[in-house]
């Protein structure tokens, strides 16, 4: 058991390097649904070790939002405002995926220091994944020029988050609650996005002009 | 010492050049062609061994130093490399850092015949060779270092007879991780597809082919054997991981290893089918993920 949740904890760090690394918006949605499906399955890894059983449709339900509902909202914002293919960060690929490592190191001491011994996370590795996801995304919100990269970055905050609930899960619900309202203001974050990339296509913030779309 | 010890490594020296002529049957399978001969690495390097030397009035002695470096530096990393859990020929505690700093050294004197010949041409390919090998040094580095820790030994002997099936399940995704490293590099320090294109010999895009390019006759059978035996010896490191058969029996065992280097032959030939090669800029970009991996492989032990 602990080895499955091993190889998802390995998964979600692998792809938070691939997130830092990739140059095309298409490999950073592809990363992101490889990650959340991973962040989906803790919750049935850890019912599997012994946590109650409403941790199943709860993780079934988070991979569904974050592993095809959330990526799919980005790709077809993608698409529709047809902005360019390449991800123009601020610090390149390459640095960033050294930081990456770095940040890699800091959460591992970090997750060392916490103590949760009464805790039910399935694996010891789960606190220092979960920071080092909530680092990748604050890294990416700083460190890219796109609106829609930024909502990635927010989404992998998130999912950083999200991981550091399931490790609480069966003690504190009140934090997976935490996790799920945060959710939905990401839904709302991304729509604010989509406007924004509206507004853009058409030079303008003047919501004035906008109304007289209506048909 | 077991005679499978001895056959073993020096088995090496005979199928080196078979693994090319897997990966382009392999690659000629995937083109729908029936491919070039198994053996036709054998058959070149009988041709070449029975042509003359021509030497430019530029060169010095290096550059006819070169080849032999290169091949000597690859029949004593053989010697090294021990094989499905048995020690090799040459062990020492420590040998971990000659394995590594032994192909530094050949390309070092490859580098140098290049430069040796005056051409500007070779000269663009020795640079690039020296910045990707910058990359995929400490990537190596980090692989073994974390085979080191797993193991708490120093010599490659040591390191992989510790290896075995229970080390998998206990330090899986750790070895999983590495495995994953040490074929990037086996890709890039071999001059493979996603890095390098073995094929091309006049494209301004190659790396390392175009730093042989004016040694000729028996200096390029030396240098293709010793390619052969540098893709034999990387590549037998990644076997050595990844398929840790231990039967009790060391004739099974290496027919295991055997068979893991022909897979190992055949997994280039799918890659070079069915990537195209990284543009130059990017191939940075992959060694340093690769490093990363095994980064993250020391990591994940270490925590």
């Amino acid at each position: 058991m602990s080895t499955s949740a091993e190889l998802l904890a390995v998964a979600i760090v692998l792809t938070n390097l691939a997130l830092l690394g990739s140059s095309r918006m298409g490999g950073l949605v592809r990363a992101m649904v490889v990650q959340g499906l991973a962040i989906g399955a803790f919750p049935v890894v850890a019912w599997a070790a012994g946590v109650s059983a409403w941790a199943v449709p709860f993780g079934l339900f988070a991979g569904a939002i974050k592993g095809l509902v959330f990526p799919w909202v980005l790709m077809r914002t993608l698409r529709r405002t047809g902005v360019s293919r390449e991800v123009e960060p601020f610090v390149s690929c390459g640095m960033s995926l050294v930081i990456g490592l770095v940040a890699f190191g800091v959460a591992v001491w970090m997750g060392s220091r916490f103590s949760l011994d009464g805790m039910a996370y399935p694996t010891r590795l789960i606190v220092p994944v979960a920071l080092f996801t909530a680092f990748v995304g604050l890294f990416l919100i700083v460190s890219r020029r796109k609106a829609l990269t930024q909502a990635m970055g927010y989404l992998v905050f998130e999912n950083g988050i999200y991981l550091f609930g399931v490790a609480l899960v069966g003690e504190l619900p009140f934090l997976v609650e935490f996790g799920i309202l945060l959710d939905a203001y990401v839904a709302l974050f991304v729509m604010g996005i989509a406007t924004y990339q509206i507004n853009r296509e058409f030079h303008h913030i003047d919501t004035d002009r906008l109304s007289r779309l209506k048909g | 010492m077991h005679p499978a010890s001895i056959v073993l490594p020096a088995s090496g020296l005979v199928l080196a050049p078979l693994l090319f002529g897997l990966i382009n049957r392999t690659k000629a399978w995937f083109a729908g062609r029936r491919g070039q001969p198994l053996l036709q690495a054998y058959y070149d390097l009988y041709k070449l061994l029975h042509k003359g030397a021509v030497y430019s009035r530029t060169t010095t002695w290096i550059f006819r130093a070169g080849p032999i470096v290169g091949l000597s530096a690859g029949l004593v990393a053989l010697a090294l490399l021990p094989i499905a859990g048995m020690p090799s020929l040459a062990a020492f505690g420590g040998d971990v850092v000659l394995f590594a700093y032994l192909w530094a050294l050949a390309r070092f004197f490859t580098v140098l015949a290049a430069l040796d010949t005056g051409s500007a041409f070779e000269g663009m390919g020795a640079s690039r060779e020296v910045q990707f090998s910058a990359l995929a040094e400490p990537a190596l580095f980090l692989a073994l270092a974390t085979l080191a820790r797993i193991s708490g030994q120093l010599s490659l002997s040591g390191i992989f007879t510790a290896v075995t099936p229970a080390t998998w399940a206990a330090e899986g995704s750790s070895l999983a991780l590495v495995a994953v490293a040490l074929f990037v590099i086996v890709l890039a320090e071999n001059a493979r597809i996603p890095v390098d294109d073995p094929n091309t010999h006049l494209e301004l895009t190659m790396i390392h082919e175009v730093m042989v390019l004016d040694h000729g006759g028996p200096d390029f059978a030396l240098i293709l054997y010793g390619s052969s035996l540098k893709l034999w010896v990387l590549g037998g490191l990644l076997v050595n991981v990844a398929v840790p058969v231990r039967t009790g029996n060391p004739w099974l065992d290496g027919l295991a290893f055997l068979s893991g280097m022909a897979v190992l032959a055949v997994a280039i030939g799918v890659v070079e089918s069915t990537m195209a090669r990284q543009k130059l800029l990017r191939v940075p970009h992959l060694l340093l993920a690769a490093g990363a991996m095994s980064a993250l492989a020391l990591v994940f032990l270490v925590r």
